[in-house]
């Protein structure tokens, strides 16, 4: 079947079973690699994306559901935390980074002055074993209004 | 101008990590590539009767490998080379998930069809796991010093003597992208056969380069390892990828076409390198002041079905044995045995985190039992300037051990207590030192050498094999570098960690990155800048330094005597717990751990290193556990095998402490390895001062908590 | 994966009917067990279809229907946690649904999904079980307790769909988890009770989560220490990857105890 959807703002299609991960569609045949897969159980938040504006690990989704609904990966993030993690060296490995990001996005978006507490609940789907979080947390801070 | 060096310069890689645009070895597209699979022993011990490739299935469709297959030695080499690449049909299993095919297909749903229609029989033998029935011991070490402590006891020699035994268990390092590589064979006809290229996930090129050149039969030029951008690695990237690389090029050169051999983590979980976990038995003989007489420690650890790494791991858990105290009488024994379990391998802190456990726990034994405040006994038995260690190594220049007390204490806040039935909180200390760079004579023989070219566009490019992992390596060469120059850091360029490119600098290890091969880099950058301004260079001019042991360090190996270290690291750790009474749950609420790492060459990274390495040693004080059942381990998905989310992670609090050591670039040590040592034994120590229980193991779990509680309520 | 189809139906109507014709098909709402087992292929037998409940708006929303609250079976725990009407009425539910995975998880799992999966850990339904929620599906609604026939097994027909979930908005629940984490945790022991009426039911200590008649006997009467006692027998935990049998028997205790004095 023929799926169609908004990727990082511009139409695509993918082909094939609607039931394959949007994770397998978004990296094998949309060749966007950002997103990784890091379990595919749903746990570590590597294949982190939003859809709809709401973060969710595409490990977990059929590529079926999300027909006619914007997807944004780490691609189409354009966002100041990019370059506060850069600053605040809350990438490391970095390859927990775009799921982090987008994660810390959905935060920002929805409040404005979060606590590190927030912070910390808001990333606790986001598995990372460089950092500690610390940097990660302080960066996403440094960037609430 | 502005140096450098001391401060924390945007990270090189970090553009393309905060935009999807790094590349780890699964984003890469190689045309034509087939995926592979390794299908791997059901048993924990016996011989393999058969393997049956069934009817039903259209063989054709599939490439697989067997045994007979390997060109060169059937070993992945590495020290002792007892581990075999694939078992044989007819030859010995020893540990479950031990690897005996090899499948590659053009998809991955062909793959999963034919490793369905594979049937492997075994004559199955009696496994052991228990590492007090393991008959084959992997390597012994003595180390002694002073009297012979076995005449020691009460009133001879001592006035209390304290004997406790403890328990340290398994840890996946949990790096968060899996193993893969990608081998590519050289085409016919392109100048470049019999060539193998392999990508891959790792830490150590030259490892990887002559594990493949032994089990394929190649030489130094026609095999190549690059290490893609790397999604973690702490050790179980140091000798594990050259099992996944010569897999993949076995494939690969089956196939005459590219493998993809990328694990998922259920595997990666089932059947990769672990912590080694262990046994270590105390015997402290102390004056009733609390002046120590001697040391009689005891340690097993628990290598796993074969040898890989684990002969380096024992020596340095024997070496940090004593924990960072001068104690006149000591004897270290320290054996490792072999059992058919996976085998075990490097993980961060490689031997030193499980001895040190033990070492910091009985400080806190003997001063309960003195009566004294553990803090007050650390400072009566710490090594000191111009102190001996365990091996008979004199320190006589950086020695950061009160420093890193007296900050650590400093920072940490007024202690909350308790402020109900339910929760009671508790505070712990501990006080830890890592050697920095290989043992003894390693970086002798490792000889690493680092490249430097100034090129004609006035950039300059370093050339070393030194690995970024995420802790920064490339970013901390170029401000190296770029003060030895004194240009400014743009005008830096690290080539890629590719073997055809770039010397051997030595594994990304033992904390060796930042102290020694830096050092290299500064060096060559110091020579390229004399000879440029004599005006008698060429460009590209490309000079190399390798590694040379100063005189003054003398190791000998046999005896275990003498400078075992370079230098060492220090580092305080308090740690903060509340523990549910009701569930014996462990919260760990705030962590400061002080570091005496000679110099911060880039502040936020070395706090990075800290502060991620403090968060490993909670998670294996506390929930990482690995239950073992038949051999398997029963914690094999991210669901079961749990590491501390953001809500878990304390507040960490970091103090540098600058104490230069002579030979370190700009005075720094190694420390990407000492934060892991800390944080354990002070969590123990904290649960004990909000509970009242000695716990003598790691993980604490809540049912080993709740179990110690419960017993000394009745 | 590549060989399972995928059936999206265009309403509830064609839902049930789909489910129907289509053999070997696994309802999907939000995936985060189903993607699962799916990519893992540990499902006996192995599905040939999924049938996309997701986006079916009958499915979602928060809603009154004859004096009970009712949620949408394909509504997200994310949706449940940010409704008024919820956080007002059943608290209890808030609070389960924000112990369960973080925020990825919550915004796709449903009630729904943690109904038909009917694992033993479900962190919701020991509060379904302490609301006495009913199940509502395409032909019948069912109370739930009884709902839970086994492990991993319901009372659901072979193709009855699960559509939304009731509640009765009167009482007051109190809720608690107890997993080896902060997040991303599946339970090792995990309780919902309510006082009046007399009900204790718990997750993660039997083969189905189950309501604690010996316990909720003695609550009855008032009898609280008795009600910790009695519940010993009424569980029936084991040792597995997570926790042992022991120490759930005592933590079941300690937790009982500790909601019981609140």
């Amino acid at each position: 079947m023929t799926v169609r959807f908004t990727l990082n703002g511009r139409e695509v299609s993918s082909e094939g079973s609607g039931a394959r991960r949007l994770l397998d569609v978004l990296r094998e045949d949309l060749r966007q690699t950002g997103t990784k897969e890091g379990c595919g159980e749903g746990e570590c938040g590597a294949c982190s994306v939003l859809i709809d504006g709401e973060v969710v690990d595409s490990c977990l989704v059929a590529v079926g559901q999300v027909e006619g609904r914007r997807v944004v990966t780490i691609e189409g993030l354009q966002s100041p935390l990019q370059q506060a993690f850069i600053e605040h060296g809350a990438a490391q490995c970095g390859i927990c980074t775009p799921g982090m990001l987008l994660a810390a996005h959905v935060l920002l978006l929805r409040t404005r002055r979060p606590s590190a507490d927030d912070v910390r609940e808001a990333l606790a789907g986001n598995l990372c074993r460089c950092t500690g979080y610390t940097k990660i947390i302080e960066a996403v801070l440094s960037c609430a209004i | 101008m502005v140096t450098a060096v001391g401060h924390s310069v945007p990270r090189r890689d970090g553009a393309s990590k905060v935009t999807g645009e790094a590349r780890y070895t699964d984003d890469l597209v190689v045309p034509g590539a087939w995926y592979g699979k390794t299908v791997r022993s059901t048993v924990a011990r016996g011989t393999i009767k058969s393997i049956e490739l069934k009817a039903g299935f259209d063989w054709s469709r599939v490439v697989v490998v067997t045994a007979d297959d390997i060109p060169g030695e059937n070993v992945v080499h590495l020290i002792r080379d007892d581990q075999p690449v694939l078992a044989r049909s007819g030859g010995e299993i020893r540990h479950k998930e031990e690897p005996i095919l090899l499948v590659a297909a053009a998809d991955r749903s062909t793959l999963e069809e034919a490793a369905e229609h594979i049937r492997i029989e075994y004559v199955a033998a009696k496994p052991v796991f228990d590492i007090h029935e393991a008959a084959e011991v992997y390597t012994t070490i003595e180390i002694r010093k002073g009297e012979a402590v076995e005449g020691m006891d009460v009133g001879k020699g001592a006035e209390v003597v304290i004997s406790r035994s403890f328990r340290v268990g398994l840890q996946e390092q949990l790096y968060i992208e899996p193993q893969g590589a990608i081998a590519i064979p050289g085409e016919a006809g392109s100048g470049k056969e019999g060539s193998m290229t392999v990508i891959g996930s790792l830490q150590c090129p030259y490892y990887v380069h002559r594990a493949l050149k032994r089990a394929l039969r190649l030489s130094d030029e026609q095999a190549v390892v690059i290490q893609a951008e790397t999604g973690g690695g702490f050790g179980g990237k140091e000798e594990y990828p050259s099992m996944v690389a010569i897999h993949a090029a076995l494939l690969a050169r089956k196939a005459g076409r590219p493998v993809r051999l990328i694990y998922d983590r259920h595997e990666d979980l089932a059947a990769t390198t672990k912590r080694h976990p262990g046994v270590i038995r105390h015997r402290t003989g102390v004056k009733k002041d609390g002046t120590l007489v001697f040391q009689d420690i005891d340690i097993v650890l628990d290598g796993g079905a074969y040898c890989t790494l684990t002969p380096v791991v024992l020596s340095r858990a024997a070496i940090h044995a004593t924990g960072p105290y001068a104690c006149p009488n000591v004897r270290i024994r320290a054996r490792a045995v072999a059992t058919n379990t996976p085998p075990n391998g490097a993980f961060r802190g490689f031997g030193a985190p499980q001895s040190l456990f033990a070492a910091e726990l009985m400080v806190e034994h003997v001063a309960e039992r003195l009566g004294m405040s553990s803090v007050d006994l650390r400072r009566k038995w710490m090594l000191r300037l111009g102190d001996t260690t365990a091996t008979g190594q004199k320190l006589t220049e950086s020695v950061g051990s009160e420093l890193v007390l007296d900050a650590a204490l400093k920072a940490a806040s007024t202690f909350q207590p308790s402020n109900g039935p339910t929760v009671c909180r508790g505070r712990g200390l501990s006080l830890v030192f890592h050697g920095s760079g290989f043992t003894g004579s390693g970086e002798k023989k490792l000889s690493g050498t680092v490249a430097m070219e100034a090129l004609a566009d006035g950039t300059f490019q370093i050339l070393t094999a030194s690995t970024e992992i995420g802790q920064g390596t490339k970013t901390i060469f170029c401000q190296l570098a770029a003060d030895a120059l004194g240009v400014t850091i743009d005008r830096l360029r690290v080539a890629p960690q590719d073997t055809s490119i770039v010397p051997d600098s030595g594994p990304t290890v033992a904390s060796r990155t930042a102290m020694i091969v830096g050092r290299l880099v500064q060096e060559a950058a110091l020579e390229i800048k004399e000879r440029l301004e004599n005006g008698t260079a060429a460009l590209p001019l490309r000079v190399e330094k390798s590694y040379m042991q100063p005189d003054s360090l003398h190791w000998d190996e046999t005896t275990y005597r003498g400078d075992a270290y370079p230098i060492y690291a220090w580092a305080c750790t308090i740690a903060d717990v509340a523990v549910d009474m009701n569930t014996g749950a462990v919260s760990v609420t705030d962590l400061v751990i002080a570091v005496d790492c000679g110099k911060a060459l880039h502040p936020v990274l070395a706090e990075g290193q800290i502060e991620g390495g403090a968060l490993q040693g909670v998670g294996w004080a506390t929930i990482e556990e690995i239950k073992m059942k038949d051999g398997s381990y029963q914690n094999d998905r991210l669901a079961t095998y749990l590491i501390p989310t953001a809500l878990d992670a304390p507040r960490i609090r970091t103090i540098l402490v600058e104490n230069p050591y002579s030979r370190g670039p700009f005075g720094a040590k190694g420390i990407g390895e000492l934060p892991m040592d800390g944080p354990a034994p002070a969590i123990i120590a904290a649960i004990h001062d909000a509970t009242g229980v000695w716990l003598d193991e790691v993980p604490a779990t809540p049912e080993r908590v709740l179990a110690a509680i419960s017993g000394k309520r009745s | 994966m590549r060989d399972l189809t995928y059936v999206r139906p265009r309403n509830l109507n064609d839902a049930v009917q789909l489910y129907k014709a289509t053999p070997e098909c696994r309802p999907l709402a939000g995936g985060t067990d189903l993607m699962v087992m799916l990519h893992a292929r540990t499902l006996r037998p192995e599905p040939r279809a999924v049938l996309d409940l997701w986006s079916l708006p009958e499915l979602k929303g928060v809603r009154r229907v004859e004096g009970m609250l009712e949620i949408g079976a394909a509504e997200s725990y994310t949706g449940i946690i940010r409704s008024p009407e919820v956080w007002r009425h059943l608290p209890a539910l808030v609070a389960a649904a924000r112990t369960i995975g973080a925020a990825q998880i919550q915004n796709r799992g449903t009630l729904g999904g943690n109904l038909a999966n009917a694992s033993p850990a479900g962190d919701t339904l020991p509060v379904l079980l302490a609301y006495d929620a009913v199940v509502v599906t395409d032909r019948r609604a069912v109370p739930i307790d009884g709902f839970f026939k086994g492990y991993r097994t319901t009372a659901l027909q072979p193709d009855e769909l699960i559509t939304a979930v009731r509640f009765p908005m009167d009482r007051q629940v109190l809720f608690r988890k107890v997993g080896t984490r902060a997040a991303q945790a599946i339970s090792k022991v995990v309780i919902a009770v309510c006082r009046e009426p007399a009900r204790i039911a718990i997750g993660s200590v039997a083969e189905i989560p189950l309501r604690a008649p010996r316990a909720e006997a003695a609550l009855a009467t008032g009898d609280l220490v008795g009600a910790v006692t009695a519940i010993a027998a009424d569980i029936r935990p084991i040792d597995d990857v997570r926790s042992t049998a022991a120490y759930r028997r005592v933590v079941t205790q300690n937790v009982l105890a500790e909601l019981l004095n609140q």
